[in-house]
This record gives structure tokens, C-alpha cells and sequence, in this order.
């Protein structure tokens, strides 16, 4: 099928940018959107022009390094899917697709699609280290776990911090990835001793570092390659409202 | 407590600020509605409930004095909200799609400005410079009853209810979620209370300017 693709050319952070249209003749519909992305790389590159950057890793949707918007979509139009996951049967013959990177400004363009996403570190950073005994794995069943905590600990675990909740708020924030990353360690036994204190920290960096405020849209649950659900954001501001009301405030240098 | 103060420096701080007046407000709107509605029992009722009002001296002071408070600090958090959010983004999208949000919940602080403005207008009218026709200070029943006769000031008044009622919409469900009341076991209910309430909030109080103009209440 015939595809035209309007892409973001950047050369560089300080570089303004701009749209270019590229006309792609012959996608496979087995192909998947960074497969698509590579053959037109690999023409841009024989006619001595330079090829549009990307980020991409395991390209099996569980890593987090890919990531852009696809028509206006963060990670393109199929739900629960990461760019590398999504195939090219998903468009129309003849259609004229926009592709652009993950925008705010805590996450700066480098080049054409690529974003920097060290605030993501930066954030995971703020939350410190847990005081649980680490070393040889425990005996199996020293520390009893329901299951549904388990699972839900898990859920939260799944995200793979690539920033489409971040480029498909409304206000680039970041709430859905702090809370993930706040709530898989504050569900289980071992992430209990600074778990408000961890809140605090980390939602004071987010603030920091420019992201934006929660609204709750809802936008970012819904383009989450990983289905991680807003009502860890809720979980996140009961941890961070009772941590303002029962810690003791931290000197801003620790902040 | 003092994390309290520090943590208003964050945008989540400001959030629950929002929230927990907006929560305020929100039984502030229900309490006026609950006097209000009262004008469908005659007017010795109403007016009875306003010397009421009246006769409480302080209490009614330190009530209104709550509910300011409550109106500046939610403006205000909102302000600060609204030009963080916006330069949390300062290079927009070519093209964006949304797949979640609600017209109601872009708009807030567009139908929150709005009814701030009819709540100014609305002050004038019966507080402050009584403007109302006809006004007299001691019939409630009547002042309300003349304003609403008029087509203009019905028009004026159900449109704010309407831009209120999208403000509740969305702020209802927001103020639980930012207070952390929302979770696995709230998820069935938490998108219907929130249009639920507005709904008969918005009902209640558009009742009474349409029961004047249809000549029910007179």
C-alpha cells in the first residue's frame, strides 16, 4: 500500500524543525511502523540523504525505547501497543500519516523523533532507596503476599517508562509514571517504610523538572502501551496528601 | 503539618488545595440550593428561612468568610495550575487526538471564569448593590420572583447553571480522584456520581426560574 508520511526533521536540540513529506510506495502491511521507518531509512540513506533518527530497542514492546506520535496518537492508533508493535494493517491505502515526536518540556527533542527522557530517571532518582534487606534471594514464603496485591503491584510494575502518557496529556505531566513507579514499591511489605516520604520526593522532582499537573483526563491511561490504570495516580495523591499531613517536611536541599 | 504549606509549592499540592475547597464549595452549593428550593413552599417559608439566615449574626459572617476563602484560594491554585500546565508544553502537536478526556474537563477554567463572573453579577444583584427590580430587603419570595419574570435574567441565570453544571461535571470525579477517593473498588460508581450530582445540582437550582417564568410560583 501507498502511505505518505509527514515527519518531523530536527537536526539538532537548538535546530528549529520543520515537516518534510516522504511518499512511501510499497509498505507491506507486515510490516511494523519501525520496519516501515528502517526501509525508508535505508533510501534516504542511497541518496545521500541523512536518515530520520528514531529511538528503538527490543522492538517486542517491552522495553519503553521507542515512542512517538503517529496522527496525533502516541505509539499510533492501536491500543495497549508500542510503536514496534504496531503493524502497518492498521492503515488505509492512500493515507497520509503525521509523525512527530513525544512533546514537553521536560523532554527535549535531540533529533527528529528522538526525545531526551533522563527527567524519567531523574524522577525514579527522587524516590531513594528502600531499607528491605536485599542480597540472597528470601525464603519463599517468609513474607505472605496476597495475590490480589500481587497483581496489582504488578500492574503498576508494567510500565516501561516511554513517555506516551507524558506526550498524550494535556498538560505533559507526568503523574501515571511517577505513580506507577510510587505505587509498585508502596503496594508490597518492603516498599512500606518510606513510602510517603518516597511520594513526596518524587512529586517534588516531577514539579522541578517543568512537567505539567494532573487533570485527570483520563488521556494518559488510554494511550499507555501497558494499560497502566489512572487509579494509581489516585493511589499516588492519597500517599503524597497523607504524606504532606503525617512527614515531617524535608530540607529543601534533599528536595 | 507544616508539609502541608511545602507541599503547596507542587503542582499536586495546589491540586488538593483545589480539591478540598472545591469539595467545600460543592456542599455550599448544595446547602444554597436546599434554602432556595424552599420557594416552592410559599413565601412565608422562604422568607421565614432568610430572617433565619439573618438572625444567626456571626455564624452567617464567619460561613460567608469560609466560603470567600474557599472561592480566592481555588481561583487562585487554578491560575497557577492552568500557566504551569501550559508551559509544561511550550511546542505544541501538528496533530492531536483525544481519546479520553471530556469537552467538560478541557473547559473548566474557561466555565470556571465563567461563573465566577455570574457569581460577581449575582452578588451585585442581591447583596451588594441590589440592582434586582423591585428590590425590598425583607421579601426574599418577591425579589426572586420579580427577577425572574423577566425573560432576560432567567436567560442569564440558567445559562450559568448550565456552564456550572459542565464545571461540576468533571470536577466532581476530579476532586475525589485528586483526594485519592478512587481505586479498583470505586471504579464502578466513580464516573456517575460525579454527572450525577452536577445533573441534579444544575436541576434544582434551573427548577426555579422556570417554575417563575411558567407562572407555577408568583
Amino acid at each position: 500500500m501507498k502511505l505518505t508520511l509527514r515527519i518531523w526533521r530536527q537536526d539538532g536540540p537548538r535546530d528549529k524543525g520543520k515537516f518534510v513529506a516522504y511518499p512511501v510506495d510499497d509498505v507491506a502491511e507486515d510490516m511494523s511502523f519501525l520496519e516501515m521507518l528502517d526501509v525508508l531509512n535505508e533510501r534516504l540513506t542511497l541518496k545521500g540523504e541523512r536518515p530520520v533518527a528514531f529511538d528503538s530497542d527490543c522492538r517486542e514492546g517491552i522495553c519503553g525505547a521507542c515512542g512517538f506520535m503517529v496522527s496525533g496518537v502516541a505509539h499510533g492508533p492501536q491500543k495497549l501497543t508500542t510503536a514496534c508493535q504496531l503493524f502497518m494493517r492498521h492503515f488505509k491505502d492512500g493515507e497520509t500519516v503525521v509523525v512527530e515526536p513525544f512533546r514537553a518540556r521536560a523532554l527535549p527533542v535531540l533529533k527528529d523523533l528522538v526525545i531526551d527522557r533522563s527527567a524519567l530517571d531523574a524522577i525514579v532518582q527522587a524516590g531513594g532507596f528502600i531499607s528491605a534487606r536485599t542480597g540472597s534471594a528470601p525464603e519463599a514464603n517468609a513474607m505472605l503476599i496476597a495475590k490480589p496485591v500481587a497483581d496489582r503491584a504488578m500492574d503498576a510494575a508494567a510500565c516501561i517508562g516511554c513517555g506516551a502518557c507524558i506526550a498524550a496529556c494535556p498538560n505533559a505531566s507526568a503523574m501515571l509514571f511517577t505513580a506507577a513507579k510510587v505505587s509498585h514499591l508502596g503496594l508490597l511489605p518492603q516498599g512500606q517504610p518510606e513510602r510517603r516520604q518516597r511520594a513526596l520526593r518524587m512529586v517534588a522532582k516531577m514539579n522541578e523538572l517543568g512537567f505539567g499537573g494532573c487533570s485527570n483526563h483520563g488521556e494518559c491511561e488510554a494511550a499507555c502501551p501497558k494499560g497502566v490504570s489512572i487509579d494509581f495516580i489516585a493511589r499516588l495523591n492519597r500517599d503524597y496528601l497523607g504524606g504532606s499531613l503525617l512527614e515531617k517536611p524535608e530540607p529543601l536541599s534533599n528536595v | 503539618m507544616l508539609a502541608v504549606l511545602t507541599s503547596y509549592r507542587t503542582l499536586l499540592g495546589k491540586k488538593g488545595a483545589m480539591a478540598v475547597t472545591g469539595a467545600a464549595l460543592f456542599f455550599f452549593l448544595i446547602g444554597h440550593l436546599l434554602g432556595n428550593i424552599q420557594i416552592f413552599f410559599g413565601p412565608q417559608h422562604l422568607n421565614g428561612y432568610a430572617a433565619f439566615l439573618k438572625s444567626t449574626g456571626e455564624i452567617l459572617w464567619l460561613l460567608r468568610a469560609g466560603v470567600l476563602a474557599c472561592f480566592l484560594l481555588h481561583i487562585y491554585s487554578s491560575l497557577l495550575v492552568t500557566v504551569a500546565n501550559q508551559q509544561a508544553r511550550p511546542q505544541g502537536y501538528a496533530t492531536k487526538r483525544s481519546l479520553e478526556t471530556s469537552l467538560a474537563a478541557r473547559t473548566m477554567i474557561y466555565t470556571g471564569s465563567m461563573v465566577l463572573l455570574y457569581v460577581i453579577y449575582h452578588l451585585m444583584m442581591f447583596t451588594f448593590l441590589r440592582t434586582g427590580p423591585g428590590y425590598s430587603p425583607h421579601d426574599v419570595y418577591r425579589n426572586v420572583v420579580l427577577s425572574f419574570q423577566q425573560p432576560a435574567i432567567s436567560a442569564v441565570y440558567i445559562a450559568a447553571m448550565l456552564l456550572l453544571g459542565a464545571h461540576l461535571f468533571h470536577g466532581a470525579w476530579s476532586m475525589m480522584h485528586t483526594l485519592g477517593l478512587s481505586g479498583p473498588g470505586y471504579k464502578p460508581w466513580r464516573r456517575m456520581v460525579g454527572p450525577a450530582v452536577a445533573a441534579a445540582i444544575v436541576a434544582g437550582y434551573i427548577s426555579i426560574p422556570v417554575a417563575v417564568l411558567a407562572g407555577w410560583v408568583r
